[in-house]
């Protein structure tokens, strides 16, 4: 398909052709009200010069030489500039989504070697070859689930990252999904009284987070049990797949919703991510997306294939398992490549790194008077911390040392007034976390 | 492949053989060659209830992924083990090894309405016709 411009002239002649007077006619079977009434107020076209002059005057506006205590659901890791090299060829960067799968190899091989890492890292069968995010990942886990089971109610954890949350309800509102969701228990986990209250043998999945949104780890073995005992799914959420470096892989998952956005790919502005769906190799039929295969051509050759395409949408149109899911290609090429380049070993330290700066954080922290952990549950790189004050005002003060302050927890958690989550990753220096509990130490000082 | 001459047969390419009120269904000898290489069968288990005209599972090929219609209604008695493990018998026997799914007969009535072989075979003829016109 080529992109070549067409002259005024050339419009009126294919409008002409079709029996149109102006482009808009095109678009008259849309009501009117759902059109746009006047024109766009965009500037007019600007000379290369120009271009290059605004983007010189935006790139100026970032802020540079801050710190990052915010994570929540999106992380600051170490990139090496071998993943922006490699994803940057053009066979990689500029080829759509093999859908004559076969002749395009490396991206099928990309596909496999990163199914292959993620298998091995959450400790499941079968990993499909990415979605958008994690947050649509969840969803599909779900939808999976109710597929698998024939059952309609989900049980969703308060403490599973908000925006998750909000994907997986609007893709319930019309489909006749119904969520409920469960509070967290006094240490952060998920209350497993209210879990086992809830549970019925009408209910399709059990969805948790863990680490979950406040940072700790959920135990996933009783949740298991407990979802297994009544016919339904663990669905387990990953928002920091660092953790895998140093937290034994959820096994006792049915499915694994993953965001791999920690494996090479910068926070830039939320986005573009790669999601992971991850699951026993029992429900591989039920699962959106498609999956690349290794297997020999007629002459032993290694080669790979398209396995499991087959209940994509562009084959089984509403019948397909899934009709929102894309593979993230290019993203899921550079958590594969970040990935390679660190190795287990690596990834094990990276993780160990991430740990023990986040505890000396709290220790940190905690010797600031009127600071306290919240939850005692064990956690991973990040882990709330309740302040004698609004964290809004003191990450207001902490702005102005050049510190981006910890997540805002009543944001999205009313209850939670005066809780901050404070992201710790190896990319955060010790005498910056120092200065951290420092300035902290005086904005709660202030006089209010 | 002859269809057999006590089966009968749909539009949508799927065959019934009657033993008293049991009805035995499966795909046919066209359909499987249509579909290819059958990798995954999907069908109810015993107890299901299945209505016909409605879908009630899929054959899944290296191609695609078909639909399979309920030539009658009844509830599914037994679904066939083979195919777990051996769905290929599909394509090898499709009148025979290769069934999909036994049920009882809620309505036997609707199983005379259906064609019987020579009708089926003229009526895939005329299918292919259409196709190569």
């Amino acid at each position: 398909m080529r992109y070549l411009p067409k002259s005024p002239a050339e419009r009126q002649e294919m409008l002409a052709t079709i029996g149109a007077a102006t482009i808009d006619d095109l678009f008259a079977s849309i009501p009117q009200r759902y059109r746009l009434r006047e024109a766009l107020k965009l500037p007019g076209p600007f000379s290369e010069s120009e271009v290059i002059d605004f983007f010189k005057a935006r790139a100026a506006e970032n802020s540079l030489g801050h710190t990052s205590f915010l994570g929540a659901g999106v992380y600051n890791h170490l990139r090496s500039v071998v993943t922006d090299a490699i994803i940057q060829r053009g066979e990689f960067l500029t080829s759509y989504t093999p859908y004559q799968a076969e002749i395009t190899q490396g991206t099928l091989q990309a596909i496999f070697e990163f199914q292959t890492l993620m298998c091995q890292l959450t400790g499941q069968e079968v990993a499909n070859a990415s979605m958008y995010d994690g947050s649509t990942a969840a969803t599909e886990a779900v939808l999976m689930a109710e597929r698998v089971t024939g059952r309609s109610r989900v049980l969703v954890a308060r403490s599973v990252h908000p925006e998750y949350r909000e994907v997986l309800n609007t893709y319930a509102r019309n489909s006749g999904l119904l969520v409920e969701e469960l509070p967290y228990a006094a240490n952060g986990t998920l209350d497993h009284q209210a879990l086992h209250a809830a549970l019925k043998n009408d209910v399709a999945a059990v969805l948790v987070q863990s680490p979950n949104f406040f940072g700790v780890l959920e135990p996933l073995a009783p949740l298991a049990v407990m979802a297994h005992g009544h016919g339904a799914l663990l669905a387990v959420a990953i928002t920091e797949a660092v953790s895998l470096g140093l937290v034994s892989p959820p096994v006792e998952a049915d499915i694994v919703a993953m965001e791999a956005q920690s494996f090479g790919l910068a926070p830039s502005y939320g986005g573009p991510f790669a999601g992971v769906v991850a699951a026993k190799e029992k429900f591989v039929r039920q699962m959106p997306g498609r999956l690349a295969g290794q297997t020999v051509d007629a002459a032993g050759n290694r080669g790979f294939v398209l396995t499991l395409a087959t209940r994509e949408q562009h084959i089984r149109r509403e019948k397909a398992t899934s009709n929102i899911c894309t593979n993230q290609a290019l993203c899921a090429l550079a958590a594969t490549v970040h990935l390679t380049l660190l190795g287990k070993e690596g990834l094990r330290e990276m993780a160990q790194q991430n740990l023990s700066k986040a505890q000396f954080a709290l220790a940190e922290l905690e010797k600031v008077p009127g600071v306290r952990r919240a939850f005692d549950a064990p956690f991973f790189n990040e882990f709330t911390v309740e302040l004698p004050r609004s964290v809004k005002l003191v990450n207001a003060y902490l702005l102005r040392d050049k510190i981006v302050g910890p997540f805002v927890l009543g944001q999205l958690y009313p209850e939670l007034t005066k809780h901050a989550l404070v992201c710790v990753t190896e990319t955060t220096p010790r005498s910056e976390i120092e200065r951290f509990a420092a300035s902290l130490r005086r904005a709660l000082e202030q006089p209010l | 492949m002859a269809y057999p001459t006590n089966y009968r047969y749909t539009k949508e390419h799927e065959w019934v053989s009657l033993q008293g009120d049991i009805a035995t269904i499966g795909i046919t000898d066209y359909a499987q060659h249509e579909l290819g290489d059958v990798v995954f069968a999907e069908v109810p288990k015993a107890g299901a209830k299945i209505e016909a005209g409605k879908t009630f599972g899929t054959v899944e090929s290296v191609k695609a992924v078909s639909d399979i219609y309920a030539p009658a209604s009844g509830e599914v008695t037994e679904a066939n083990a083979l195919l777990q493990n051996t769905p290929e018998k599909i394509n090898a026997d499709p009148h025979g090894e290769g069934w999909l799914i036994k049920i009882k007969l809620s309505n036997p009535a609707e199983v005379g309405s259906l064609m019987d072989a020579a009708a089926y075979e003229a009526y895939i003829a005329s299918q292919a016709k259409e196709a190569s016109a």
